[in-house]
């Protein structure tokens, strides 16, 4: 990856000390700017009903309540539950798929792996529309249909691109001896991926499973064209309480936080892997 | 003798680990593909399959459908949009970014956390804030350029008339735009430090340095850039439900392919709009492909 972190030592712009100061101001307006949503999000959620009023919305709360997010709550927690049932599996099955098929791809490669990596490379960015109507039909054939584990399946299958390159990155970047040392002490393929390679590969780990998670999380077209009521992951349910007139805005931006969390928290603190996901899927890795 | 057994043990356990992922490609993405080919060439309209040949007249007559002429319409709005203003500011972010201030961090992250979030909530949330409603009920965007005495820009958001497609992009910036900022500052850290001090030498002034020196070196940057928020915009889907629901005058081929395929049952053209959005992605997406690869093989 290229890295975004800075080595240089020198001031790429060669202005005095107190011109630099004033580049501040840009950053902090743009900074505004990008947290007004979450702004929105935050204040409304800490409201109470009372202080609800679309007069007073820019205004901070004037004291500290819950309402907004037990009612957003109330209405999405089983839906949360239902993602985090769909995510977990997903990125985990996912990750160790990426990664065997990285480690053969890199480090013992067979005769048309060059021709096949770029065919699974190209599944990556396909519109999943064009193969939406075909996994509808397939789906309610072999009864997954409507279910957490239909989705589970979809989520690994639609993700091998990714995890497969982000993997194979990673394998092609160590050095070749690792595999061939392993070879001449007699150890085989899986060997070599159980002992050799594996150990090394929490890094890339840490990385597919945050990448497949987000996304998971955040995917609303299969889960809005391969779920029905009972199995709506949150950005499904999220969108038709969005949708309906009945539930307030002040419990919808409750509710947005809600279905926005887990995947922040993540960003928050293990932010430099999710970064390095997001180059991945530019194939900058 | 025993250590070529092994290694052709080795050979066929590769393929074999390999092989049910290999299987799955083919099958679930080249394969369905396929099948959305064929179905985008039948008569299937009802909840009964029915793959009787209709050809290539589909695609006619989905290019002389009305709505569809608006999704490409607005597709290509949304597009230029999305995709200059993600580019302008993703760039001018990465410069400002590249300084060496203090707090640098702090800013990278506060740009960089809508991808953490869905479209689905940028889109329920920026549906408040673009809240179209006047007078009493004004609220969101609106009820702030108010109280910031800007009401010159209080304006009726993606429920203005044809032009409504270009609000939802301004939220589709906030949210990749920090993406783009990520991929210049990368490459803006890649510029040697001794380039910069050699213009110098030369005399160069520093806004020179950067328009004659630094922006070409960013190009391939660039161009990668709007291969990937392009074909994101081919597929955008997500963002404009959240927004506005299936409303016609923000449609566009995403959400005209659910709608007539899972509401309304016409099969075919469902079929036939998502391999016109497919062709349109793999335009952009073979040749960036083939010449990262190929560029990757040479190193």
């Amino acid at each position: 990856m290229s890295s975004i972190q800075n080595t240089s030592k020198q001031r790429p712009i060669n202005i005095g000390l107190k011109w630099r100061y004033l580049l501040y101001i840009p950053l902090i307006l743009m900074a505004i700017f990008y947290l007004i949503p979450l702004y929105v999000m935050l204040i409304t959620g800490f409201k109470s009903f009372e202080e609800i009023s679309l007069v007073t919305m820019w205004d901070l709360p004037r004291s500290l309540g819950f309402d907004n997010f037990t009612e957003a709550f109330n209405k999405l927690g089983p839906y949360l539950l239902n993602s985090f049932k769909m995510v977990i599996p997903a990125a985990i099955i996912s990750s160790f798929l990426g990664s065997v098929n990285g480690f053969v791809l890199a480090k013992w490669k067979f005769r048309g792996a060059d021709i096949i990596f770029p065919l699974i490379l190209f599944g990556m960015f396909i519109p999943y529309q064009s193969i939406l109507i075909p996994l509808v039909q397939f789906m309610r054939t072999i009864g997954l249909y409507g279910s957490i584990p239909g989705l589970i399946l979809v989520h690994v299958i639609y993700g091998i691109p990714i995890t497969t390159l982000t993997f194979r990155n990673y394998y092609a970047g160590l050095p070749k001896e690792l595999v061939e040392a392993s070879r001449m002490d007699g150890a085989g393929l899986l060997g070599t991926y159980w002992h050799i390679l594996l150990p090394l590969s929490l890094p890339s780990f840490v990385v597919v499973i945050i990448w497949q998670f987000t996304s998971a999380w955040n995917d609303f077209l299969f889960a809005v064209a391969l779920t029905n009521t009972q199995s709506w992951p949150i950005t499904v349910a999220l969108n038709n309480m969005a949708g309906s007139q009945i539930i307030a805005w002040n419990v919808q931006m409750a509710g947005s936080l809600l279905a926005a969390l887990p995947t922040l928290l993540v960003y928050i603190f293990l932010g430099r892997y999710f970064l390095r996901g997001l180059m991945a899927g530019s194939l900058k890795g | 003798m025993v250590r070529k057994w092994f290694r052709n043990k080795d050979s066929v356990l590769s393929v074999a680990l390999v092989t049910p992922s290999i299987l799955a490609v083919a099958i679930f993405i080249y394969g369905f593909i396929a099948w959305s080919v064929r179905v985008s060439l039948s008569e299937w309209k009802g909840l009964l399959p029915n793959y009787n040949w209709a050809g290539f007249k589909n695609y006619i007559e989905l290019f002389r459908d009305p709505r569809f002429q608006i999704d490409i319409r607005n597709t290509l709005i949304f597009t230029i949009i999305f995709v200059a203003g993600s580019l302008i500011l993703g760039l001018a972010l990465a410069i400002l970014l590249d300084q060496n201030l203090p707090g640098e961090a702090l800013f990278r992250g506060l740009f960089l956390f809508p991808m953490a979030i869905s479209f689905i909530v940028t889109g329920v949330v920026w549906r408040w804030l673009m809240n179209p409603a006047m007078g009493d009920r004004m609220s969101g965007f609106n009820l702030l350029f108010t109280k910031l005495g800007l009401d010159f820009l209080v304006n009726a958001w993606h429920t203005t008339p044809k032009w409504g497609i270009a609000a939802i992009a301004l939220a589709a910036i906030w949210q990749m735009s920090g993406y783009t900022m990520a991929l210049y500052l990368g490459g803006l850290r890649a510029v040697p430090d001794e380039i910069r001090e050699a213009a110098r030498v030369d005399g160069a002034s520093e806004l020179r340095i950067y328009t004659n020196i630094i922006l070409p070196l960013l190009r391939p940057i660039t161009l990668s850039a709007m291969i990937i928020l392009g074909h994101i915009s081919l597929k955008v889907f997500d963002l404009i439900m959240a927004v506005a629901g299936k409303q016609l005058p923000l449609d566009v081929p995403a959400i005209y392919m659910y709608q007539t395929t899972f509401d309304g049952y016409f099969y075919w053209r469902g079929a036939a709009i998502s391999i016109i959005l497919l062709v349109s992605v793999a335009t952009l997406i073979i040749p960036y492909l083939w010449f990262t690869l190929r560029s990757e093989a040479e190193i």
